[in-house]
């Protein structure tokens, strides 16, 4: 089952320069899994060097953060549309 | 073969020069839209971060998709975002770096006790490990 995911502005360089695309899986976690099969590259941006997604990298199903949902176990349909949205950040002292 | 030239439209340059003044001695934040290196509009977001405006910025997601919503509507790109660095310098932080986003420009503005001063633009490394300085441009008005 293909759902499909919104991609943002600076990572549509690892996605052929597509806005969207479509993955396979029953949950968030498996969709993501699939992108970042198909797009390798994307890997790096979206999760740290342990794994761990990175924490300004935000997913929301349709409009919603998984992060208040069932976070990567939330189930996700094909009428679904799964999002990943940049917070940006930053400051001048570390 | 050297770095394109980010080039900062007069206007632009004005408004991201009176937010970082507006907002001292907090960290000001905003969004740069145009195209091919060129920032046609400088946009305003709120600094969203809870860890203290004065040496952090954050932009929601909500504010993102607003900035990622204008670009489009103007027919042009989201280019990459700016803030300041209250009495510090113009350069990235590690905190910057760890929070960065690929092909985006990064600007950074020095604001000097409440008067803007240098303003340099970075770009990550593709393996994330530090941001590179690219020429920037600001315009002159030609009035």
């Amino acid at each position: 089952m293909a759902t499909k995911i919104l991609i943002p502005t600076p990572l549509r360089g690892y996605t052929d320069q597509l806005d969207e695309v479509e993955a396979e899986g029953g949950t968030v976690g498996e969709l993501l899994a699939d992108l970042t099969t198909r797009y390798a590259d994307l890997r790096k941006h979206l999760y740290a060097e342990d794994g761990t997604r990175r924490n300004f990298v935000n997913i929301y199903l349709n409009d919603d953060d998984i992060r208040y949902l069932e976070k990567d176990q939330t189930p996700v349909t094909a009428d679904d549309t799964v999002s990943i949205i940049p917070s940006v950040a930053g400051g001048a002292r570390s | 073969m050297g770095r394109p030239t980010l080039v900062i439209q007069a206007a632009a340059g004005v408004r991201i020069r009176r937010h970082g003044q507006e907002a001292y001695p907090h960290e000001c934040c905003g969004a740069l839209i145009g195209r091919d290196h060129v920032v046609t509009e400088a946009l305003a977001l709120p600094n969203s971060t809870d860890e203290g405006p004065r040496r952090r910025f954050l932009v929601r997601p909500v504010d993102y998709l607003a900035a990622e919503r204008r670009a489009t509507a103007l027919e042009a790109e989201l280019l990459g975002f700016y803030h300041s660095h209250p009495d510090s310098p113009a350069r990235p932080s590690r905190y910057d770096l760890e929070h960065a986003w690929p092909t985006f420009a990064y600007v950074i503005l020095a604001v000097d006790r409440a008067t803007p001063g240098a303003l340099t633009s970075w770009r990550l490394r593709e393996d994330r490990s530090a941001f590179d300085e690219e020429p920037v441009v600001v315009a002159q008005d030609a009035e």
